[in-house]
């Protein structure tokens, strides 16, 4: 910086009176011409810009962002999965030398080399040599890398049981009525806890799809279905059974 | 006008390096993909840059309607995605710029990588960039519970249970994440409060470091 006796300030500031040239970085070594970026350059990426954006605004229509039903801690049914870039990490835990007793390897050992060395690389990788044909390691490590990540991630798509994914997670918009005389007994019995609070099922299977009929949905409320079912879950008189089962054929039809 | 109301603030305040630094410097042949069409590959860096900041305006529109409790997380996303006007569409595009920032991330890395551009004098700049890659890692994992939907809630389970297992600090981070033993109203508050103002204070001092490096050095020369 230059400084000394003799310098011009503005007012009582340190920014200086006089303005030196501005003098870009000199590139004139690099082969071929340079492009000014302001605004040149700048223009030409605008552009690039303004079409990567049409893109991503036509992928945000034609898929709108998924939403799956509020989360109920006590659905031990569901099945879960994180995002995609998260798969490969997901599936490396289902091999077995990376789950059960060896779980570390997983969880630790192999990501921590993983991003450790990707962190590190420039100490890893030292020599000058910038070519990737000059410096074999380093790129075949590199190359190794992205490949078990693609693999990984690939298995744990083709693995993965998406149509329960997508089922288990849908948003139900059960039309029931809830002020209903058969809701009150629904709720009221135990069907409620297995069943869902709107006939959706949770535990047990959903009601609102089913075909049978009330003497059937009454025969099913004493005598359960083996074993998952218990038998006498109903507890109230016979006349609230009937209540019931108009309730739930009702409501079944209603959702068709 | 322009040109006056620039002169006195750059008469005051010296703004003309800082100015030179930003826009005022030239671009070498072997980045311009107008004269290499091979150099799209130096494109990955600045789109990673751009959906960073769609997703921020993105995600600042969001939070006028997002309220982080588990009573009505879900509802105001649901009424966010099905009756406000455009949700869908701010939504959609926070949700897709996640994963696309991820793909244009990777892109820049391998780019950087296989060309060794990380090289003397570049390493701290790849450090930095490792870093906002972490960092980035990070936001997905965290706004990914944000919804509190059914796989919200079972992935961060998950989550949290690979972060146990590992010894010494696993344990103190899924406390200090989940505010608690179990994933609930505590856990979805930290995670809004690391989503929305720890990591993305993180991103920008990161972003900016790795920027300010750029600047200094200039970019990479040809192979």
């Amino acid at each position: 910086m230059h400084r000394g006796k003799g310098m011009k300030f503005v007012g009582d500031s340190r920014v200086p009176a006089q303005k030196k040239p501005n003098i870009p970085k000199d590139y004139s070594e690099y082969p071929g011409k340079t492009e000014a970026f302001w605004p040149n350059f700048l223009l030409k990426e605008w552009m690039v810009g303004a079409v990567f954006l049409i893109g991503y605004l036509l992928l945000t229509i034609a898929h709108p962002s998924p939403l799956e039903r509020v989360a109920d801690p006590t659905d031990a049914t569901y099945t879960p999965l994180p995002d995609w870039y998260f798969l490969f990490l997901y599936q490396l835990l289902k091999y077995k030398y990376a789950a059960g007793d060896y779980t570390l390897i997983g969880t630790m050992i192999i990501p921590g080399i993983a991003f450790g060395s990707l962190l590190l690389a420039p100490w890893l990788d030292p020599g000058p040599e910038r070519r990737p044909s000059k410096r074999p390691i380093a790129v075949g490590m590199m190359l190794l890398a992205v490949i078990s990540t693609i693999f990984l991630t690939w298995e744990s798509v083709v693995t993965h049981d998406w149509e329960k994914q997508a089922k288990q997670g849908e948003i139900v918009e059960a039309n029931v009525d809830k002020d209903a005389e058969g809701y009150q007994i629904y709720s009221g019995q135990s069907c409620i806890g297995c069943h869902g609070d709107s006939l959706q099922g949770a535990t047990g299977p959903s009601l609102l799809e089913t075909e049978k009929s009330a003497e059937e949905i009454m025969g099913i409320a004493k005598n359960g279905i083996p074993p998952a079912m218990p038998a006498n879950a109903f507890e109230g008189s016979d006349e609230e059974l009937q209540k019931l089962a108009q309730f739930i054929v009702e409501t079944a039809e209603a959702n068709k | 006008m322009l040109q006056r109301i620039y002169d006195w603030v750059d008469e005051r305040l010296d703004i003309t390096p800082l100015w030179r630094d930003i826009a005022d410097h030239e671009v070498p042949e072997h980045v311009n993909p107008a004269h290499h069409f091979s150099a799209f590959v130096y494109c990955f860096g600045g789109l990673t840059f751009f959906i960073v900041v769609i997703q921020i305006l993105s995600g600042m529109f969001l939070t006028m309607y997002y309220v982080p409790d588990i009573v009505n997380a879900w509802e105001s996303v649901y009424y966010l995605q099905n009756e406000v006007a455009f949700g869908v569409i701010v939504r959609g595009m926070h949700h897709w710029g996640a994963s696309l920032v991820i793909v244009m991330m990777f892109l820049h890395t391998l780019r950087v990588f296989f060309q060794g551009a990380y090289k003397k004098p570049r390493e701290l700049n790849w450090v930095v960039g490792v870093l906002i890659f972490f960092v980035m890692l990070g936001l997905g994992f965290t706004g990914y519970l944000l919804p509190w939907d059914m796989k919200a809630l079972f992935a961060t389970k998950v989550g949290l249970q690979i972060a146990v297992t590992i010894p010494v600090i696993g344990e103190m981070a899924k406390t200090l994440l989940a505010g608690g033993e179990i994933i609930g109203a505590q856990t979805l508050a930290r995670f809004f409060a690391i989503h929305v103002f720890f990591l993305p204070g993180a991103l920008l001092a990161l972003m900016g470091a790795h920027f300010i490096m750029i600047r200094k050095q200039g970019i990479s020369g040809p192979l």
